[in-house]
């Protein structure tokens, strides 16, 4: 092992670069067009949850039709396959990733790592203007004569481009644009998110001393810089076959009686390009959940992640490994079946990093000090919630467990409580947790009980029954279940059940709109460090921090982030920047 | 899909190399302390850390153009379009701007200020001159009835030139501001940093296309189909 | 403490709900009662884990809870305890993956003595295709389908002329007998399913695709098609009937007359029409 210098006398304080710093002139440059992180941060954050809103309402209405079919005379079939299209496409790219990294990067990745911003506020800001140009666009396709696209959110051709699939017309060229701009927007905001991890961190911070949190948005953000050009590539390819005519993906077929001009293309490419996106896109949405979680456990439970270095191993572990499993998405897809014994096999070896942070997260619980407040609720949910929906994905990553599951409402239900319900409840966690470095204020902590309770046990008893409709052989996708003599007349109350847990969660999320805003005034006074916790964003001079984050001068880094109860230390936490305490070095010597 | 995957090892190798530097396997909780940087040259620019981290995303772009081209190559009604001999000099072209910025990365270094607008200007024209050029043999072709729609051999060539052609233009853009500023800027000060720099990403941004382009005209060339054909001989 | 009720609640809970609820796979009436068994073994391995996981959590919550000058430990990582965890999620994961492979291993090769038949998915309805008395199906193209020939039979080939073709009608197969299924498509994707035979595949415009199994309880099943295929998706309906091979003969005995009385009419009204030009 390297023999590293471990000092403290003598240690110079961070050079102060404020001629660097572009400071704000008037509102607009302040509120608007902003090349502060944080500001960048609050307005991804907004419209990801406005998106949120919206997605969650279309939901509302696909469970609407699936509780109470023909009930509502505007959703037809066309209607409700643009209403899933378009849930799924906004929650996975719109929301989520978005949230995770647009929102949660921006404002923690430089306050954690005492950096003064991203080292490219330019194109950061650019991000999120990108962004916001591709939900127009995507909004806008709800306006067009054929309306949105309804082939799904894997718009897998030749489907996606012919007819008898809603929005051919437009819809799907607005989708694929939409997406291209999309990830032109995020290729600027993750090289900033990337270099500023590596470049930006501030004296002392190495990268076994930031963070979780860091760890899982940095990797991840690395795993998105790689993934989404698959996505671009195979939508540039879609819209030459939709515009111009090629065949990139596109046999020869006869639709509706007549023959296309197609032929000599392969569906199949399009599914290995959209999965190699989509399954690391699946981590890109976890691993900052993972990194998140890890934190707030650590906090509120008092005690240090417990494991830190096979937390970041896992996590490094993870993200490597996710490029090799994407065709566990297509076991049934007609790919060359011998696939299926290598992909199985990776992907339930991901299993196994996945499981040991799982542990560990329980582990920092075990010997832990546990304050039940909100973010801590959230955070234990979390758990619940992402090891049913794990455990669950080892029967669709065992190649032939998959081969009855896939694509029944057990696929539906695994996902949305793996990638959907635990995610989400993390982004709630971290959203109590960090408001009121945000705002100054706390969140009402009777609103956020409320607002837990509801959501978390709504949200399992909407998923975890779906699983055993789609055991019993409910195909997903589909515009109403029909009678089929399988299905026993319970499996429709049980439909109808959902839907009403669905709407009682979704009206549920109001308590929580109205918190965010009521608390913006009225909130409890919050202080600098309302949790007392160890990590840098804590310690800003002023809260919420100015432009620049930190005072005149940059903090020094001489711990981990982990430093809570330390045997001997007077308080229960010891801040990152605080210098060595007498006799501290001794002590913790090995 | 195997193209992609042996180029995302590779990325996710140097990843890991440099991930192994960074002391991962440290115990953190026993080391209380300013730990400094390892002595010796100090992190390289932002800048250029961001350039290399784009390339990568590039990289990755074009390694999945190339994994599409070769599974469907593989297919039997494949008719590759003739390489018109142009590209040979659009070829030539391309290595002449690359390596008119190679020189001038080395005229930035010697403070030769008339070196450097020199240079950035030749690289400027050269590479206008293969845009120009590609434009040509994309008429060329349309002329001779290699249409984009009309087999898939002709659209993967299409959308590869046209991939590779818009990141050209791109670097256009960026080099036209640096040509701007070498010929703002004066003999000393901070300018003349700045100006070092974004010659030297320049540089680096035109290798990067120059062997892009390289391995696409190889693809349409036709030799890349011997090479997959003799790589899966060997597999099976 | 009501974290702590809820935790055990939703542990005990979800257990109950497995065993008690009337949701649950169909009986099932192929050969894959391997596949069955598969998830059996899985529902045990993960349902131990996931009750493990809940409660040691509610013990955690419930034992450590702050109260007034409580502490917690400070102990960054554990070695032994790490590495026992990973060492067991490997063997259980191994005793997931290994039935798995195996029984993959099984549904990707067909036997030898399979029948062949062709089922062709098309916006919105099933069609299938028996080999005729030479017991081989002859070759399709897209190019050549029409009104008078809905699945593109190449008339050329020797080897479709006695090819049964049967739309909008029900499949019929006998019992006992392993079946190679050819999947085809002349439009977009589909997805051959029937949830009581637990195997499925989907079907590609372009390539064909297959699976196989031996069916193995009589019975009429529905077909549900199960990869989105457009507007009339989940109306994409058939039924197969699995029956006695001499019931089966006896209507494969019917249908092949009907085909041959059907081309035989084919021709006469082709000849009228060329007589009256």
């Amino acid at each position: 092992m390297v023999d590293v210098p471990l000092g403290v006398a003598g240690v110079p304080p961070a050079e102060v670069e404020d001629v660097e710093l572009y400071h704000p002139k008037s509102w607009v440059t302040h509120y608007v067009f902003s090349q502060d992180a944080k500001i960048i941060a609050v307005q991804y954050s907004v419209t990801a949850l406005s998106i949120g809103l919206v997605a969650l309402m279309l939901s509302w209405l696909m469970r609407l039709q699936l509780a109470f079919p023909g009930a509502l005379s505007f959703i037809d079939a066309d209607a409700y396959y643009q209403l899933i299209t378009m849930h799924g496409m906004m929650m996975v790219v719109y929301v989520l990733t978005a949230l995770f990294l647009g929102g949660f990067g921006n404002y923690l990745i430089p306050l954690m790592l005492g950096a003064r911003d991203m080292v490219f506020p330019y194109a950061n800001m650019l991000s999120f203007w990108f962004y916001l140009l591709a939900v127009v666009v995507l909004f806008a396709s709800f306006a067009v004569p054929g309306g949105p696209t309804g082939a799904g959110w894997t718009l897998y051709p030749p489907q996606s481009i012919t007819a008898g699939t809603p929005g051919l017309a437009w819809g799907i060229v607005m989708m694929l644009v939409s997406l291209m701009i999309f990830i032109v927007g995020f290729t600027m905001g993750g090289l900033n998110y990337v270099v500023t991890v590596l470049q930006g961190r501030t004296r002392g911070m190495t990268l076994m001393r930031m963070p979780l949190t860091v760890w899982g948005i940095f990797t991840a953000s690395v795993m998105a810089l790689l993934a989404f050009p698959a996505l671009f590539v195979g939508a540039v390819m879609m819209l030459f076959d939709r515009l111009l005519g090629t065949s990139f993906f596109m046999p020869e077929i006869i639709e509706q009686g007549a023959r296309l001009p197609y032929g000599g293309g392969s569906p199949i490419l399009f599914q290995h390009l959209f999965w190699f996106f989509g399954h690391p896109e699946v981590y890109i949405v976890a691993l900052p959940a993972f990194g998140i979680v890890s934190d707030l456990i650590s906090v509120h439970a008092r005690r240090n992640i417990f494991g830190y270095r096979m937390m970041v191993w896992a996590i490094v572990a993870i993200g490597a490994l996710s490029f090799v499993v994407w065709a566990h998405h297509m076991y049934v897809s007609g790919m060359n079946p011998y696939f299926g014994f290598f992909f199985a096999t990776t992907t339930l070896i991901i299993a196994i990093p996945t499981a040991i942070k799982v542990y560990n997260w329980v582990l920092t619980l075990w010997r832990g000090d546990i304050h039940l407040t909100t973010p801590m609720l959230f955070a234990l949910a979390f758990i619940v919630t992402f090891v049913n929906g794990g455990l669950t994905g080892l029967f669709l990553g065992n190649v032939v467990v998959d081969v009855p599951l896939s694509d029944t409402m057990f696929v539906v239900a695994h996902f949305h409580m793996v990638m959907g319900v635990a995610p989400i409840l993390v982004i709630f966690g971290a959203i109590y947790h960090w408001y009121p470095k945000v705002t100054g204020r706390l969140l009402s902590v009777p609103l956020g009980q409320f607002h837990f309770w509801v959501t978390f046990l709504g949200a399992y008893l909407i998923f975890f029954p779906m699983h055993y409709l789609g055991l019993m052989g409910v195909p997903r996708r589909y515009y109403e279940m029909g009678e089929t003599a399988i299905y026993p007349p319970s499996a429709h109350d049980l439909n109808i059940f959902i839907t009403v847990m669905a709407l009682l969660v979704g009206a549920a999320q109001l308590a929580f709109v109205f918190n965010l805003i009521w608390s913006l005034r009225h909130g409890r006074g919050a202080g600098g460090n309302p949790w007392r916790a160890c990590s840098l964003e804590w310690q800003t001079s002023a809260t919420p921090p100015p432009h620049g984050n930190f005072g005149k001068e940059l903090p020094i880094v001489y711990r981990w982030a982990y430093d809570y109860n330390v045997p001997g230390a007077p308080e229960d936490f010891i801040p990152q920047n605080q210098p060595p305490l007498a006799g501290e070095i001794a002590s913790r010597a090995p | 899909m195997t193209i992609v995957v042996a180029f995302l090892v590779l990325v996710i190798g140097i990843a890991a190399w440099w991930l192994s530097t960074q002391r991962i396997m440290s115990k953190p909780w026993l080391e209380i302390g300013v730990i400094d940087e390892p002595p010796g040259a100090g992190p390289p620019a932002a800048a250029k850390i961001g350039l290399c981290v784009f390339l990568a995303v590039a990289g990755v772009l074009f390694a999945l153009s190339i994994s599409a081209y070769s599974m469907r190559l593989q297919a039997a009604d494949w008719w590759p379009l003739p390489a018109p001999r142009l590209l040979w000099f659009n070829t030539g072209l391309l290595i002449l701007a690359s390596a008119t910025l190679e020189w001038t990365k080395a005229q930035s270094r010697h403070a030769s200020l008339d070196g450097v607008r020199f240079g950035l200007v030749g690289a400027g024209v050269f590479t206008l001159a293969f845009v120009v050029g590609q434009l040509v043999v994309w008429r060329e072709l349309v002329e001779e009835g290699y249409f984009l729609a009309s087999n898939p051999a002709n659209a993967f060539f299409y959308l590869m030139t046209g991939l590779h052609g818009l990141h050209v233009m791109g670097g256009l853009v960026a080099l036209a501001r640096v040509t701007l500023r070498a010929f703002s800027a004066d003999e000393v000060g901070v300018e003349r940093g700045k100006l070092r720099l974004g010659v030297e990403l320049c540089a680096i941004y035109w290798h990067f296309l120059l062997v892009v382009w390289l391995v696409l005209f190889a693809l349409i060339a036709g030799w890349a189909g011997d090479f997959f054909e003799i790589c899966r001989q060997a597999l099976s | 403490m009501h974290v702590v009720l809820v935790l055990v609640v939703v542990a005990v809970g979800s257990v109950l709900f497995h065993f008690l609820s009337p949701w649950w796979w169909t009986p099932i009436a192929s050969n894959w009662q391997y596949i069955d068994d598969t998830i059996i073994i899985t529902f045990w391995i993960t349902g131990v884990v996931f009750v493990a996981v809940l409660l040691f959590m509610a013990y955690c919550v419930w034992r450590f809870r702050h109260r007034e000058g409580h502490r917690a430990a400070f102990e960054p990582e554990n070695r032994r305890l790490e590495t026992g965890l990973t060492v067991i999620t490997g063997l259980g994961v191994a005793a997931m993956l290994a039935p798995g492979l195996f029984v993959w291993n099984h549904f990707i090769t067909v036997p030898p003595d399979a029948s062949a038949i062709e089922i062709v998915g098309q916006q919105w309805q099933w069609s299938f295709r028996l080999p005729g008395q030479d017991g081989k199906l002859g070759r399709t193209r897209v190019d050549s389908i029409a009104d008078d020939n809905p699945l593109g039979l190449d008339r050329n080939d020797p080897d479709g002329r006695d090819d049964v073709v049967l739309q909008g009608e029900d499949l019929h197969l006998p019992i006992g007998k392993p079946i190679k299924v050819l999947l085809r498509s002349t439009d977009v994707l589909h997805d051959f399913y029937v949830p009581e035979f637990r195997a499925k595949m989907d079907i590609l415009p372009g390539s064909s695709t297959y699976f196989w199994l031996t069916p193995t309880r009589t019975g009429t099943f529905d077909i549900l098609c199960a990869e989105l295929c457009g507007t009339g998706h989940p109306y994409m309906r058939g039924s197969v009937v699995v029956e006695e091979q001499v019931a089966y003969d006896a209507w494969l005995d019917g249908q092949q007359r009907r085909m041959l009385a059907q081309q035989d009419g084919t021709t006469r009204q082709k000849g009228e029409v060329k007589a009256q030009q």
